[in-house]
């Protein structure tokens, strides 16, 4: 975006303090906008006519400096791109990392189907949500476009998330989008052989597109120019993942490159979103383990540099769970609090003969156990410790976990073990084993100590609870 | 204010300037630049001015900028709407892509070798450099001088570790030596780590000359230059590290570690008077690391050449987000100038496996999806963890599966650039992936 302080947005806003946008004030809101947690459009008198040429230029202003592009309908629709800065601690990272899988159109309709229903149906819990899957990714293995277009209509039935139809022929490409131009599905890709027929597509059917030159900057360049100058403006880049070597090493910079001049230098010509295509892992992999591994690897490479959308093959859960958390990792904003308000939260409904059980008031540390223990339906009060934030293993270590801050805890809390309990007994955790005896000495409590991984609390429960 | 600007004012404006560039260019018709106070350039205007007369205004802005006309702060131009027929081209148009480097990126990270040889009054077969590095890892303004290294974890006693791991171990767990035999021979450790665990009070109590024998032992036993640890108990590792330095005096190791919660000044004397490395230990904590590097520059007297630093590193899934965005951060300080700063880092990548997904058989909530296998879970935990790191900057990681360092020294070395491979022709990749 092209502006840096609230007050730059203010005197585009109606200053009327009216409230509408569910912020006391116009200048409040304008801080949201700046931080891009609200949009121009959450202010409802600037909607109005008479503000009109105030909101247009507002939003030009507010733009992200990568365009954003968006692709599918409805609930699973997906934003590509739209960043503002080069690293997270900048600002934040917006829209995650698009994770596609691929199918292809020689497929059995039995396979195929069992592996839409396999990428839709994936889910791994994190910190209190879901982590899922976002696209499937149809490959035309055949180059035969009534087959493509059978194997994108069954894709479209099994499954709600949004399509790629992935095709160098554009004879291929418009038999598929027959069947699901109106998905919204993504085009890939077009090149410099086919750029005048897949540019007719694109237009046509208002899909955003996937422009394709591996290895070459200036050609992609070319294509991008051109295809704005022909009106279209829903662009993603494919610079070719290149699967090792020296060109893997030139296909990392390329990321570097284009990421740098669209947000550094504000190069618009080359400020689209970026597609890596780690699935190419397999062409140069014969074992499958070691394929898997290795596209999990150039996935994490581009998620960590620049890689909006991408497209995988393995969807074994040992690729699609590091690739769906390396993804988190990056794109969790910055500046949400690392560390929950120290205190004793009740746990699903305790009473007196419930465990009380200690924790660090890290924010992964707290939502982790507190999933574990409700998850599995486990009543009792979880105090956080203040650790400043940090791990239980590590606040041990650094002397920000002690017996006298256990205690200040449940004093601070007014939680009093005689009234609340019936045992009066603290559980720490495995990792805080060396603890134990300061613990007693200063809270005078019968101290327990629980399992290293709160995963491993439902077990631990069965033999050593309630205490003898 | 509205300040109306032709193109030939801006060049009535800069004639005193150094305008070689535009010699021979010659304006046809008059562009007119509309400038509004108080707003950003708006580069969109480079479309509808057409991308010749885009560049030389884009230019004429740089210029007045760089002679002081403050157009940063005064100029926004606006241009008309684009036309809304687009045209159909028959033919692309030709544009070459070009981008600058860094200019900030002034300050080289310190080099720091560990080791000595018998020529610098050591035992050791080789040195091991790191650092040295002038920009961001494997980014094109500058080349990397030195690559990533990899050092696995030894323990002078049998502990309990993840099972994908311990299968790798289970014949050398009872002797030091032999283990770090297995990880130089076997799993292309380019360093050893000899953590001295037992000396923990609550583990084993293991008195400080006992266990520097181990270090010797494993001195002994290997040639690569190696990292020596305590058990990470703030009180008795000053006594065991003191005495361990002792033993390897001259071999230049790396003293794991000196943090700001124990007595600090007793690792950095002893890594001065026998000639080590001190690797400088924070949790997540870029102000505390700039406090602890100070503190052993200042009041230890540790030269730069022997200051290698561990933000801490914690788990993809359990705070990674954290650790990568610090050292990146450590680093981009470093290359812009902070002196506190620029020094090698160095990642506990072991830490990978304190994350359930490494090691746990399935997940403990009834709602995810299967975990598959854990065997390769763990090892490609340990990968992704110590990659994401490599990414934001880091040099040395410690390590323990055997699988996970082949992996990241393959990718690390080949962003590095010194794995050559066949060339992969990717013009039809779409129906070539296993087709």
């Amino acid at each position: 975006m092209k502006v840096n302080s609230p007050l730059q947005i203010y005197k585009y806003l109606p200053q009327t303090n009216c409230g509408e946008c569910g912020e006391a004030t116009c200048m409040a809101f304008a801080s949201h906008l700046l931080d891009r947690s609200k949009k121009v459009a959450d202010c409802p008198p600037l909607l109005d006519d008479k503000y009109k040429k105030k909101y247009l230029e507002l939003s030009e202003l507010l733009a992200p400096e990568i365009r954003e592009v968006i692709a599918g309908v409805g609930e699973t629709a997906v934003k590509i791109g739209g960043d503002d800065v080069l690293y997270r601690h900048q600002l934040t990272f917006f829209n995650p990392t698009v994770l596609a899988y691929d199918v292809t159109d020689t497929m059995s309709e039995e396979e195929l189907v069992d592996r839409v229903k396999r990428i839709s149906g994936f889910k791994k819990f994190y910190v209190g949500s879901f982590l899922k899957l976002n696209m499937v990714a149809v490959r035309s293995t055949s180059n035969d476009p009534e087959r493509f277009k059978r194997a994108v209509k069954k894709v479209s039935e099994t499954t709600t998330l949004p399509l790629i139809l992935c095709s160098f022929n554009p004879d291929v490409l418009a038999a598929g989008l027959e069947v699901s131009a109106d998905k919204k599905p993504i085009l890939y890709a077009a090149t410099k052989e086919n750029w005048q027929q897949v540019s007719e597509l694109a237009l046509k059917e208002r899909t955003p597109v996937v422009l394709f030159s591996p290895g070459d900057l200036d050609e992609l360049k070319t294509l991008a120019v051109s295809f704005r100058e022909m009106g279209i403006e829903d662009l993603i880049l494919d610079p070719g993942t290149y699967p090792r070597g020296e060109q893997l090493k030139t296909t990392f910079q390329n990321f570097l490159k284009i990421r740098r001049a669209g947000i550094k230098e504000g190069q618009k010509d080359i400020a689209y979103p970026l597609m890596a295509t780690p699935i190419t892992a397999w062409m140069v992999n014969e074992d499958p383990i070691r394929a898997s591994y290795w596209e999990t690897v150039l996935a994490s490479v581009f998620t960590v540099r620049y890689g909006d959308v991408m497209i995988m093959h393995s969807i074994e859960p040992y690729a699609l769970i590091p690739e769906v958390l390396i993804r988190e990792t990056i794109y969790t904003d910055p500046r949400t609090p690392v560390r929950v308000d120290p205190g004793v939260y009740e746990v699903g409904n305790p009473t007196k003969d419930s465990p009380v059980i200690v924790t660090t008031n890290f924010a992964l540390t707290y939502y982790t156990v507190e999933s574990d223990l409700s998850s599995n339906d486990i009543d009792c009060y979880l105090a956080t410790v203040d650790t400043d934030g940090i791990g239980v293993e590590a606040s041990v270590a650094g002397g920000q976990l002690t017996a006298a801050k256990i205690k200040e805890t449940f004093d601070n809390a007014g939680f009093d073990f005689k009234e609340k309990t019936s045992h009066n007994t603290v559980i720490l955790p495995g990792l805080a084993a060396r603890l134990q005896g300061d613990v007693e000495d200063v809270t005078g409590l019968n101290v327990k100590i629980g399992p290293p991984d709160s995963g491993r609390i439902p077990g631990w429960m069965e033999t050593n609870w309630p205490p003898k | 204010m509205v300040k109306k600007l032709k193109i030939n004012d801006v060049i009535e404006l800069l004639k005193d300037a150094d305008v070689e560039a535009l010699e021979g260019v010659t304006f046809e018709g008059d562009i007119e630049l509309e400038i509004e106070e108080t707003t950003g350039i708006d580069s969109l205007f480079a479309y509808t001015l057409g991308e010749e007369t885009a560049k030389i205004g884009l230019y004429l802005l740089n210029l007045a900028r760089s002679i002081g006309y403050p157009v940063d702060q005064i100029a926004r131009i606006q241009a008309q709407p684009p036309t809304p027929s687009a045209p159909k081209l028959s033919k692309l148009i030709e544009s070459k892509f070009t981008v600058g480097t860094i200019d900030e990126w002034k300050t080289p990270i310190e080099e720091v070798t560990l080791g000595a040889t018998s020529s610098d009054g050591g035992t050791r077969g080789h040195t091991i450099t790191l650092g040295g590095e002038r920009a961001l890892p494997y980014y094109f303004d500058a080349p990397m001088p030195n690559r990533n290294y990899v050092t696995i974890d030894v323990f002078d006693m049998p502990i309990s570790m993840a099972k994908t791991v311990k299968s790798n171990y289970e014949d050398v767990m009872e002797d030091a030596g032999e283990w770090a035999k297995k990880v130089v021979n076997e799993f292309d450790a380019d360093m050893v780590t000899i953590h001295l665990i037992s000396t923990d009070p609550l583990i084993k109590d293991t008195p400080a000359v006992e266990a520097s024998k181990t270090v010797e032992e494993v001195l002994q036993a290997v040639d690569v230059p190696i990292v020596i640890g305590g058990s990470g108990n703030p009180a008795k590792d000053p006594e065991v590290l003191e005495r361990a330095a002792e033993v390897a005096e001259g071999e230049r190791c790396l003293i794991a570690s000196a943090n700001l919660n124990m007595d600090y000044e007793r690792i950095a004397a002893a890594a001065n008077k026998y000639g080590h490395v001190v690797l400088a230990w924070t949790q997540l904590e870029i102000n505390a690391q700039k406090e602890l590097n100070r503190k052993l520059m200042k009041q230890c007297g540790v030269d730069r050449d022997r200051i290698v630093v561990d933000p801490t590193t914690a788990a993809l899934g359990y705070g990674l987000d954290y650790a990568y965005t610090n050292m990146e951060r450590i680093r981009l300080a470093g290359l812009i100038g902070d002196e506190e700063l620029n020094f090698p880092m160095s990642s506990g990548t072991t830490n990978a496996w304190g994350a359930r997904e490494a090691w746990m058989v399935s997940s403990p909530l009834k709602e995810d999806s299967d975990w598959g296998p854990r065997e390769y879970r763990g090892p490609i935990w340990e990968i992704v963890t110590g990659l994401t790191l490599a990414l934001g900057g880091n040099d040395l990681f410690m390590m323990m599966h055997p699988g996970a360092v082949k992996v990241l020294k393959e990718i690390t070395q080949t962003l590095f650039g010194s794995i050559k491979t066949d060339e992969t022709n990717l013009s039809n990749w779409v129906a070539e992936v296993l087709a």
